[in-house]
Formats: C-alpha cells, structure tokens, sequence
C-alpha cells in the first residue's frame, strides 16, 4: 500500500493498492474508498503490463505469432498456444492427427495443473500459510521440468504449432510424466491437509469475497469461479476442442460462491485433470505427431536434405510463410482460469491480418469491485488471490 | 436482408422477423454466424437478443480497421448462450469520421470494459457509455495503435532518425 490520502469526507479514506504490491499478483492498481475498514467504492486501473502483443501479431507470420502467445497469460503458456493453433487451423482446414491431439490434450491439462499450483501457492501465502507455497513450487519445478523435456523451455513452451507439435515428444517422456501424476494426488492431499480443515483458512475464505452468479455472468467472469457459484460450465465439455470428447472427466460445482468455494473447486480440478494425464498416457495414439500438410508443417529434417520437394517446403515456409484462406475464426477453449478466445480474421495473406485475444482474467478482473465492496480491507488480498488473474492476460 | 442461405439458422430468422432492416448482410463460415447489422440499431438488437433469444453472456467486443477500405471500422460482438450453447458475431460497419456507435453497456455490465478497450486501441467512440476513457494506454497517449496506420513503433520513434545502431 503505497500511500493513504484523506478524502473531503470526513471518516472517508482513499487507499491506493499497486501496481507495485505483492499482493495484487502482478501491476494491478486498485483504488479503495474506506469507511473504517470497510470498503464503500473499489476501483481498479489496469494497462500496466500492456506489451501491444495484438499488433505485434500483424507484424509477424502465421507460425512466428505462436511464440508471442506464450506471453500473453505466461503461468499458461501451453493454452495460449493451442486456442491460436486451433483457430488458425480452422482457418486453414486442418485435421490433425490423433497422436498430436492427445499430446496437446495431455500438455494442456498439465499447464493446468502448473497454474492453478501457482494460484494455490501464491493465495495460501497471501492469506498467511507460506508452506504451501514452497509445497506448490516443489510440485511445480517438476512439471517445469517436463516442460522443459519436451520443448527446451521451462515456461515460453511455444511447443505447440499450426499444425501440430514443434517437436517429437522426446524419449523417455511417458517415465517422466507418469512419475509426476502417480505421485501427485498424494501430494494433493498434503495441500489439503493443510488448508481445508484448517480453521484459519476457513475462517478467511468462508463466506468472503462473493458474488451472486447473474452479477457474475453480466460483468464477464468465466471459469472456475462461476462453477464454484454453481454453474456446470466447462468449455472443454460444452464446446469439445482437440479431442477432449474421448476423455472422462466430471467438471466439479460448488454453489456457495465463495473464496473457499472456489479452492475446493480448483483443488478437484486439479484431480480431475490428474484424471486426464492417466487416460492420456494409457491411450496415447502413435503415428504422426503433425498434420500431413507440407506447404504449412516444416519438413522432416532429413527429408530436407535428401528431397528437392522438401527443401523448397522448407524454404517457402522460413522465408515467407504459408498463405491462410481469408476469412475469420472466434476460438474459444477453456483456460484455467476460464474462457479464453482467439478471433483471428485472415485477409488471405502469410500474416494475420486481426489478432484478438480475449483473456479469460479480463472479464474476471472487472467484476472485482462487486466482490469486495462491503467487505473489510484484510479481505480484499484474499479475495485477490481468489480470483487468480494474470495481469499479463488482463492487459496484454 | 438476410441472405437466403441463412434462412435456416433460427436466430437469424428470428432476428428478421423482430425487424427486417435491421440484418444488412450474414454469413455461415467455418461453422461460426455472423451477421451484420445496422449500427443505430445495436443497442435494441443487443437487447432483444439477449431478452428473446437468451445471449446471456457478452463475450467480447473488439473491432478490425480495414484502412484504407471505406466503410473503415468493422465492430464485432461475440455473443453466446449457455443455454443452448450457441454463439453469434454481430458486425457494424462504422465510417471513420465519426466513427461512432451506441453503447451496449446497459444490455450486459462486461462491454463496459470490451468497449473501453476498442476506445483505447482503436478510437471508435461509444456514445452513451459510462466511464469512455482510455484503459490499456496512458491518458495522455497519442493516436490509437491498432488502427492500421499507426506504425508498429509508434508515432513518436523513428529508427531512421536515430543514427542507426
């Protein structure tokens, strides 16, 4: 909290949180009128981490714009990458493989997990509990670690491409991942040993930081916040994208809609999507693991050097790219923090012409005020962690 | 009008029968509806969609600048139905000078910051709308970057005035 000024009324205070403060996860600013400790007005300035990536897109080809993606919502990187995958390949009439799809499925709930380790950790902590911290993190460095093994980069992945993956999924990947999920309900429970019976957790997050479900859905909050208010909707059920309809998996609801609601919801996400990595490595399809496209996939590299055809592929598509059919895409896919949307319009060039993305924090962020006002002032970091924004995803 | 081929998409068709000038063209691509419609008639048909045809959720207003092509601003609704788990894409077509058009914002709370957002990047003013100011750039930033002819570095830099390096 930076500085507090007195306002012309008289037991009236405003107090500026951020953008530099811990506790708003990053540069959100947030402007608080008190009447003692309770808050009457909230508002939030955003913007601070605007980096113009919409425009940066119009400037780069079809396959390069992949890579900025990856920095928009930066905790996951991977869902980024594939909802403009899969709205570029929509424009270009793509079908890929199962073994990509599967791959992308089993990344994607990964990345999952990933982030909602770090909401988990990061919100514990802002309410106090700072093992739980370090015990996300543990679990995170591993996950990172696969990352890493399948795309050389811990966190700006760009693993997935138009077309595909960027990489054979590397030797040894299946020991990796099945250790990780194998051991992880276990630490699951450790988490929730913790925090769930916890009186003091309970205490902070029961009945705090709430909304009702129709104030939600009008002000733009999407994800795991609305199902913790009891609404059943998960685009990975409702609009199957990548394959999710051959997976069995429940899309967990509480109906108190608040911060502890939402905890719960997130926790059995998170065993849910442990769900999901299993079928994954058990069913994982073989055969190619892109789409049989050689004017938009790069070409294998030994055929490169052995085949004229591939080499002038290959050229053509380092050099200027492929050509996507004008026209324009609105993809939605469920992030973990709800839904995110990539409207990319094509004026039949090699660079797309109009890149959107619709961050799911966006919405989240701006019904922020209905959360906290009437609430005392401790609870708004709670509330904060709650809603588990990336302000790289709110401000782009 | 609606074109013939829509005819079978029953919002569409509802859509015309609730007011047949207000559709000025649609389209059916890579399973996704769009319609065009007439500007000064967005806040209505926001309304009546939202009321009639159950749009309960506003997902997102953003706009495409076609420069140098005249119409020049395309603003684009997505809407969506949980209900029947349906989406729609509204275009208007706006001119540049003024390009204006009607705030949704009394039909759902969340265009309030969508349409803050098409203020900032790309200057279209929304008349009506409670709180129009900039919300990713500064106040005092000059010119709106997505427009299509705002360089990608910005007015103020110029890598050729710089002496190189």
């Amino acid at each position: 909290m930076m500085g507090a000024q007195t306002s012309a009324a008289p037991r009236r205070m405003t107090l500026n949180m951020g953008p530099q403060h811990p506790s708003t996860h990053g540069v959100l600013r947030l402007m608080v009128e008190l009447d003692g400790e309770t808050i009457m007005k909230a508002d939030c300035e955003i913007g601070y981490l605007h980096t113009g990536i919409e425009k940066q897109c119009e400037q780069k080809t079809y396959q390069q714009a992949v890579t900025l993606t990856d920095r928009v919502d930066y905790l996951c990187p991977l869902s980024n990458n594939l909802c403009y995958c899969l709205a570029v390949e929509r424009l270009l009439g793509l079908d890929l493989p199962p073994r990509a799809q599967w791959m992308r499925v089993m990344l994607s709930e990964l990345t999952r997990l990933n982030s909602h380790l770090v909401w988990l950790g990061s919100h514990a902590l802002d309410v106090g509990a700072m093992t739980v911290f370090l015990y996300c993190f543990r679990e995170r460095e591993d996950l990172l670690r696969i990352f890493e093994m399948f795309s050389g980069q811990r966190m700006m992945t760009s693993y997935f491409r138009i077309g595909g993956l960027a990489l054979e999924p590397p030797r040894g990947w299946q020991a990796a991942v099945r250790k990780f999920i194998q051991a992880f309900p276990g630490h699951l429970d450790e988490y929730e040993d913790l925090l769930t019976h916890n009186p003091i957790w309970i205490r902070r997050t029961e009945g705090v930081g709430r909304a009702s479900l129709e104030d939600m859905l009008d002000l733009g909050v999407t994800g795991p916040m609305l199902r913790a208010a009891g609404l059943a909707w998960d685009i990975r059920k409702a609009e199957p994208y990548s394959s999710y309809d051959k997976f069995d998996f429940e899309v967990p609801t509480r109906t108190a809609g608040d911060i502890y609601a939402r905890y719960q919801v997130r926790l059995e996400e998170m065993r849910q999507s442990a769900r999901i990595v299993n079928q994954a490595l058990e069913g994982m399809p073989s055969g190619p693991y892109t789409a049989d496209a050689p004017k938009v996939v790069l070409p294998d590299r030994e055929k490169m050097k052995t085949q004229m055809e591939a080499l002038i592929y290959h050229f053509k598509i380092v050099t200027e790219g492929f050509r996507v059919p004008a026209g324009e895409v609105y993809q939605v896919i469920e992030s973990p923090r709800g839904e995110m949307g990539y409207y990319v319009v094509s004026d039949g060039s090699a660079k797309p012409y109009r890149v959107h993305i619709h961050g799911p924090s966006f919405g989240n962020v701006q019904a922020l005020p209905i959360m906290v006002e009437g609430q005392i002032i401790a609870d708004v970091v709670a509330t904060l962690g709650s809603m588990d924004f990336v302000l790289g995803d709110v401000d782009r | 009008m609606l074109p013939d081929e829509l005819r079978g998409f029953p919002v569409a068709s509802s859509v015309d029968n609730w007011d047949p000038s207000v559709i000025v063209g649609g389209r059916f691509d890579r399973g996704e509806l769009t319609l065009w419609v007439a500007p000064h008639k967005i806040v209505e048909l926001c309304r009546f969609l939202k009321d009639q045809e159950r749009f309960t959720r506003l997902s997102g207003v953003t706009a495409v600048d076609w420069f140098p092509a005249d119409p020049r601003f395309e603003v684009v609704y997505h809407l969506h139905s949980l209900e029947a788990n349906r989406r729609l894409r509204l275009k208007c077509r706006l001119g540049a000078d003024p390009a204006e058009i009607d705030s949704v914002s009394g039909v759902w709370r969340s265009a309030n910051w969508y349409e803050r957002e098409v203020f900032d990047l790309f200057g279209v003013v929304f008349r009506g709308h409670p709180n129009l100011r900039r919300i990713l750039l500064p106040d005092n930033w000059e010119g709106h970057p997505l427009r299509k002819d705002y360089p990608v570095h910005g007015y103020k830099y110029s890598y050729q005035d710089s002496g190189g390096g």
